[in-house]
């Protein structure tokens, strides 16, 4: 009796709650553990800036570079900003493996979340923790003068983009890292998928300059869309595409990346 | 194998490093499925209602399941939030297993800076919070000194007094699952080798101690067995506990 008491309960909206609850409480513990460690956001700052600052200040005048545009730093930010956020995430893997190598990862497949709660969550804190170093890199935008179009609708807009991309990676660093399951592998890998991800996109040249099969593979990265709708909303740059097929392709991304990882995700522990 | 457990009982699941233990546990706990057979946990059977069992259960693995970036407060109100337990009644919970197992010295600590027995007690309280009937704990007190071991356990004996959980335990310490436990299961190369309570099995095998109980049912003794990944777990447990 006790037994079809729960289940029938369980069919209507408690997965819902347990998905948003279990999200929730990721993402808090997220919050806490940049509060407790701030520097982290601090010293992975490092090495967006010196993108931004020695090679787009070298490549300052070049107009093919920036498509067009007059300033190849201001062109460069937002997909320095994206690249700063793709690292981010794909550690996200070894943090899985780290847990699983721990206890964390049992513990939390032994919990009422559902998995793809468990997933969206750890995809959550990735995009928390990709939106306090956008914030920074920002503040060095903003206090350095690069030419940004200081909107609150656009900013706002490219950080939307610029998390639910960054979720996207996460989940799809926990595929990896379900996948090949030992630390040493997966910096291996790590490299593998994100080095190929950054060069086949927009990020640092438009599309317009790559040779066709680049071009061709970049249209299938999600990285160029997330980029692309940044570069529209934060530097009113047109490039052909549209805003809503940016974020569309985006949220499909991460929909599919996190139902792949949430079926791959529990075969991690063993 | 077959086994069962009575409400409120204390059991352990005794055998030597890669005897199937954990394997147990991960299939009780709807961890892995298993691949022949099958169990049931408070009447909900382990395949189909996994979410049902996973609701009453609290469960420590082996390895250490606490966050170290977060304090042990913080730690209590995740688990708190990850298992069900009801908004208003997070805080009086986490209060009461504070009490209960006695964490109030190193609550705001960050988890990575405390001891082996502090972690522990904090992993079963977390583990308390909604009220489990029944507590998985895997070798719980694997590379703790004297002092903390007991203090786990007298711990656990409070809780299943006051609450009746059932606790099933996973150990390679035959003292240990001889005072502690009520009845024992011996397992060895994924088999059942024996069980009973400790006074029966050592009267069924005519031996003094559950240690001679072990090589009486195998015909090896406990130390033989495990893997690398064994050892290197539990090696890098304890170094971190210690």
């Amino acid at each position: 009796m006790h037994a079809e008491a729960v289940v029938s309960r369980a069919g209507s909206a408690e997965p819902l709650r347990r998905i948003v609850g279990g999200i929730g409480a990721m993402g808090w513990a997220e919050i806490r553990k940049l509060r407790h460690d701030n520097v982290d956001i601090l010293t992975r700052s490092v090495q967006p800036l010196l993108w931004l600052f020695i090679f787009g200040t070298a490549l300052r005048r070049n107009r093919a570079l920036a498509g067009g545009f007059h300033d190849y730093r201001a062109y460069l930010a937002p997909g320095i900003m994206a690249q700063a956020a793709l690292f981010i995430a794909i550690f996200f893997g070894l943090a899985v493996i780290w847990e699983r190598d721990v206890g964390q990862l049992q513990r939390l497949l032994a919990t009422p979340l559902p998995r793809v709660a468990i997933v969206l969550g750890k995809a959550g804190g990735a995009g928390i923790r990709a939106l306090a170093q956008s914030v920074v890199l920002l503040i060095v935008l903003a206090a350095t003068g690069i030419s940004i179009k200081w909107t609150v609708g656009g900013v706002a807009g490219a950080l939307v983009l610029l998390v639910f991309a960054t979720g996207g990676f996460a989940c799809l660093s926990m595929i990896l890292a379900s996948l090949v399951r030992t630390r040493e592998r997966f910096m291996g890998i790590g490299q593998m998928v994100m080095m190929p991800l950054f060069f086949a996109s927009s990020a640092l040249y438009p599309l317009s300059i790559m040779p066709k099969w680049l071009r061709v593979l970049a249209h299938g990265n999600p990285l160029t869309y997330e980029v692309h709708g940044m570069r529209q909303l934060l530097l009113g740059i047109h490039t052909g595409g549209t805003l809503w097929v940016d974020f569309l392709f985006v949220a499909a991304f991460l929909a599919v990346a996190a139902a792949v990882a949430a079926k791959t995700y529990p075969r991690a522990i063993l | 194998m077959t086994f069962s457990v009575a409400a409120g009982e204390s059991f352990g699941l005794l055998g030597p490093n890669g005897a199937g233990k954990t394997t147990t546990i991960r299939v009780l706990t709807t961890l892995l499925r298993p691949t022949d057979g099958g169990a049931s946990v408070d009447g909900h059977d382990v395949v189909r209602e996994g979410l049902a069992i996973r609701r009453i259960l609290g469960y420590i693995p082996q390895a250490i399941s606490i966050d170290g970036a977060l304090t042990a407060r913080e730690n209590l109100e995740f688990y708190a939030r990850v298992t069900d337990v009801p908004r208003a009644e997070r805080r009086e919970r986490i209060e009461r297993a504070v009490g209960v197992m006695g964490l109030d010295s190193f609550l705001d600590r960050l988890g990575r800076t405390l001891s082996g027995g502090m972690l522990r007690r904090l992993e079963i309280a977390t583990a308390l919070l909604n009220r489990p009937r029944i507590l998985f704990l895997d070798e719980p007190t694997v590379g703790l000194d004297p002092t903390a071991r007991r203090l786990v356990w007298e711990r656990l004996e409070e809780l299943r007094e006051e609450a009746g959980t059932t606790l099933f335990v996973t150990t390679h310490q035959m003292e240990e699952a001889e005072r502690q436990c009520d009845r024992i299961a011996i397992m060895d190369l994924g088999r059942l080798a024996a069980q009973g309570t400790p006074a029966e099995l050592c009267e069924e095998f005519e031996v003094d101690t559950l240690d001679d109980v072990f090589t009486a049912a195998t015909g090896r003794t406990i130390e033989e067995g495990g893997s690398f990944r064994d050892a290197r777990r539990s090696r890098r447990l304890s170094r971190r506990l210690g």
